[in-house]
């Protein structure tokens, strides 16, 4: 089992929720984050003063899957949060020990 | 057969009443004219009340500006300053500021009189009435405009000391400088022949210089300038929440304006017409100079715009063209910009640019009336104009500071830094504007 962890802009919600259910995930979680990367965010002017912002709102969605379908997972994030502009975000992969169905006690595949 | 009896009843009651009438006795002119001053008086009683009405309503409008420019963890504490310098000062300018506002007087420097409204009789004309209820909410425009400047760090005890002290002594004083003939006083100033039609000195000044001592005593807030001495902006929670303030108070307005005239006749049309004009032009302008000055059309200053032309069409409402309001609101929509960022250069911090709009352009506003007096330019007029200025600015600025540092020394103006960074409506107020949401609000410096 993999856990796919996407940073993504919170406009392009939708689309990269179809994309992974068109792959064939089950379950997606979702939170409200704010973040900067290379960019380090943006300005904003407020009654005459600029100011930085530092932490640009984002959107980040969790997704644990099959080992079998990770690459697949990324590739559909990749391309379904993807605008070519800066802030499109990132994804990283990680290692899933164990998953347990907390309503039946399925565990590992049969729980995802 | 029943509708035929209702038809009797009827022509019956026709003729019953045209009997009642024929016992009259014949109209003279002499009745007629008293009918017809009669029905004048009556729409006059109408006029000022819905006016007053109007105005009350600004009420509503300054409370959403203040709440909009602020942070939410302060939201409780403005709404209820904005409450209780209306219901406190309400009670002051009943027992005291009315009677020293408008009570007679030999001087010219103060009325004596008339405290507890107690020229109200009965059996006797209620005009008094209606004529308090107009004056009373302009006292609390006056009152609230101070809320805004002061916002995000003052003690709640001591604004309502000073609520009180500005209905019921500083703004009935100076009003009764220049407004005093509009009932049993005379003032000073007005014997010059000073133009203020509806307040831009008399209110807004008085307002605005007012909350200028209070910015200062009070000093910024924590965390609005930097160690270097960099101006940090502390954003507003609800920029939607401000914009319909600026739209109540822009009706209010012409409850404001056209209502000061507390009588229904033909001139409220003009006044109406300035009023919307300025308002149009300094929300223009103030957009325009923004777009200028920082590359974008910044939603803060022109919000601040039409409240500018606002302020600044008050004094002349009434004796300049509809070309000339125009154009002290457009210069009034520039200027307010100017002075915003002033102000915060100085260290003068004023979350919602009360001291902009209401004392500047209140000064603007009374020295345009006189320029653009349709009576034509005088230097003379314009000379009374500046002396009610000045003097407004030295009375109001004056008493006001000596009000704030006494409240300073005793009781205290300033919460602590640690409750300012908790959030007066939890520190003064026990309360959370809005408990069901997230608490990002106090992240945020």
């Amino acid at each position: 089992m993999k856990k796919l962890e996407a940073i993504i802009k919170p406009f392009k919600l939708d689309e990269v929720k179809d994309a992974l259910t068109a792959i064939g995930v089950k379950g997606i979680t979702v939170s409200e984050v704010k973040g900067f990367g290379r960019q380090r965010g943006h300005k904003e002017i407020y009654r005459g003063a600029e100011y930085q912002v530092d932490f640009v709102p984002k959107v980040k969605i969790e997704v644990v899957v099959d080992a079998s379908i990770a690459n697949d997972a990324i590739e559909a994030i990749k391309t379904s949060a993807e605008t070519g502009q800066i802030g499109d975000g990132k994804i990283f992969l990680l290692p899933v020990e164990e998953a347990v169905r907390i309503r039946t006690g399925e565990t590992g595949k049969d729980a995802i | 057969m029943k509708m035929k009896t209702l038809i009797y009843v009827l022509i019956l009651a026709v003729i019953g009443v045209g009997k009642a009438w024929a016992g009259d006795d014949d109209p003279t002119p002499l009745s007629n004219k008293e009918a017809i001053d009669l029905v004048q008086t009556h729409a006059n009683y109408v006029w000022t009340l819905v006016a007053a009405a109007l105005v009350f309503f600004m009420q509503a409008g300054f409370a959403m500006v203040e709440a909009g420019f602020t942070r939410a963890k302060n939201a409780v504490n403005i709404m209820m300053k904005n409450l209780m310098d209306f219901s406190l000062g309400t009670l002051g300018y009943w027992a005291i500021g009315f009677g020293l506002m408008f009570g007679a007087t030999t001087t010219g420097w103060f009325g004596w009189g008339s405290f507890f409204l107690s020229d109200f009789t009965p059996d006797g004309d209620p005009w008094v009435l209606a004529f308090w209820m107009f004056q009373v909410v302009f006292a609390a425009t006056a009152a609230t405009i101070v809320s805004g400047a002061m916002a995000e760090r003052t003690k709640f005890s001591g604004y309502l000391v000073y609520s009180v002290f500005i209905s019921a002594v500083i703004y009935p004083i100076f009003g009764s400088w220049a407004w005093g003939s509009l009932y049993n006083g005379s003032g000073w100033l007005e014997g010059f022949g000073f133009i203020d039609f509806a307040g831009s000195t008399v209110v807004h000044s008085v307002g605005g210089w007012a909350a200028l001592a209070g910015a200062i005593v009070l000093g910024p807030r924590l965390g609005k300038y930097t160690k270097d001495g960099k101006i940090k902006p502390i954003l507003g929670h609800n920029i939607p929440l401000a914009a319909l303030g600026v739209f109540i108070l822009w009706l209010g307005w012409f409850g404001f304006n056209p209502g000061s005239t507390t009588t229904a006749d033909k001139s409220i049309a003009m006044i109406f017409v300035n009023t919307n004009l300025a308002a149009a032009a300094g929300c223009a302008l103030a957009m325009i100079t923004s777009w200028l000055k920082f590359g974008k059309p910044e939603a803060g200053m022109s919000l601040n715009g039409a409240l500018a032309g606002l302020v600044g069409i008050t004094a002349g409402c009434a004796n300049v063209s509809p070309t000339s309001s125009l154009i002290i609101g457009a210069v009034a929509g520039v200027l307010v910009v100017f002075s915003v960022l002033f102000f915060d250069k100085i260290k003068v911090d004023d979350p919602v640019g009360a001291v902009s709009v209401h004392g500047v352009n209140g000064a603007w506003g009374t020295l345009a009336a006189g320029i653009f007096d349709m009576g034509g330019f005088s230097i003379k007029v314009v000379g009374v104009q500046l002396l009610g200025i000045a003097s407004c600015f030295v009375w109001t600025f004056v008493t006001a500071f000596i009000l704030f540092k006494v409240i300073s020394m005793t009781i205290g103006l300033r919460v602590s830094p640690e409750e300012e960074k908790e959030g007066l409506d939890f520190t003064e107020h026990g309360n959370s504007a809005y408990p069901d949401f997230d608490t990002s609000s106090y992240a945020q410096n």
